[in-house]
């Protein structure tokens, strides 16, 4: 459950991506990246755990299916948390520093 | 276990690698920055190649920390790695890493190989026009 919320993540990014312009600017790729690792690093996890599983990998029980979605989802927030720190801080639009060297009328 | 550490430790590897290359890169031989087209194929250069590995590689490894955190296997005292306790885990440990560690990471640089042989082809093909908004 883990891997997929990871490789929706990672698709889903990667086509807002490849479409938006503006998306790109506000560094999107940066998700891109985090996501596909990650994806390819569970995949290899999941790998290794079929081998030792066989066919009961795909059987899991409710609570750790729902165990892993709580997780994968606070890995997507965790990533979302570190693209919008990097974002305010390379901050590619000026926004940020225009803000704060804004002088009051 | 500590799988993440085979890949972080190849992040560091790579990052290290990237700001060696970087340094010595020609930049008359890279891509222009600004938009303007270039009267000659675009090449892009090694560093930012290898960039591309080293943001596999972190990116994957600090989500993999997070969910060893999540599962108590990484905590923020001495020997950080709950398996490092004692050495029956440490071993089980290693094992993991020299396993499926190892694996991540070779299959993490395999897939950016491909990337890189994916990108030279895209490189020499010739320019594409917009497509129409319809």
């Amino acid at each position: 459950m883990t891997l997929l919320t990871a490789v929706f993540a990672a698709v889903i990014c990667t086509v807002i991506w490849y479409k938006s312009e503006a998306a790109r600017e506000l560094k999107v790729g940066l998700l891109c990246w985090m996501f596909w690792g990650a994806s390819v690093m569970w995949l290899v996890d999941a790998i290794f755990e079929y081998a030792e599983l066989h066919a009961e990998y795909f059987a899991p029980a409710a609570e750790d299916m729902l165990n892993d979605l709580f997780l994968g989802l606070s890995v997507v927030a965790l990533g979302l948390i570190i693209w919008i720190i990097v974002l305010l801080v390379k901050d590619p639009k000026g926004v940020v520093k225009a803000a704060l060297t804004r002088k009051k009328a | 276990m500590a799988c993440f550490l085979v890949p972080a430790a190849e992040a560091v590897v790579a990052t290290i690698a990237t700001k060696v290359i970087h340094k010595k890169e020609d930049p008359a031989l890279t891509a222009p920055a600004s938009g303007e087209a270039p009267d000659k194929p675009v090449k892009v250069p090694f560093s930012r190649k290898l960039k591309w590995l080293t943001n596999l590689l972190w990116g994957g490894s600090v989500l993999l920390a997070f969910e060893h955190v999540w599962h108590g296997e990484v905590v923020p005292w001495f020997p950080f790695l709950t398996a490092a306790s004692n050495p029956e885990d440490a071993a089980e440990m290693l094992h993991e890493m020299g396993t499926v560690g190892v694996t991540m990471a070779l299959l993490i640089t395999a897939i950016w190989l491909v990337m890189l042989a994916v990108s030279k082809v895209i490189e020499k093909r010739p320019e594409t026009p917009q497509l129409e908004a319809k």
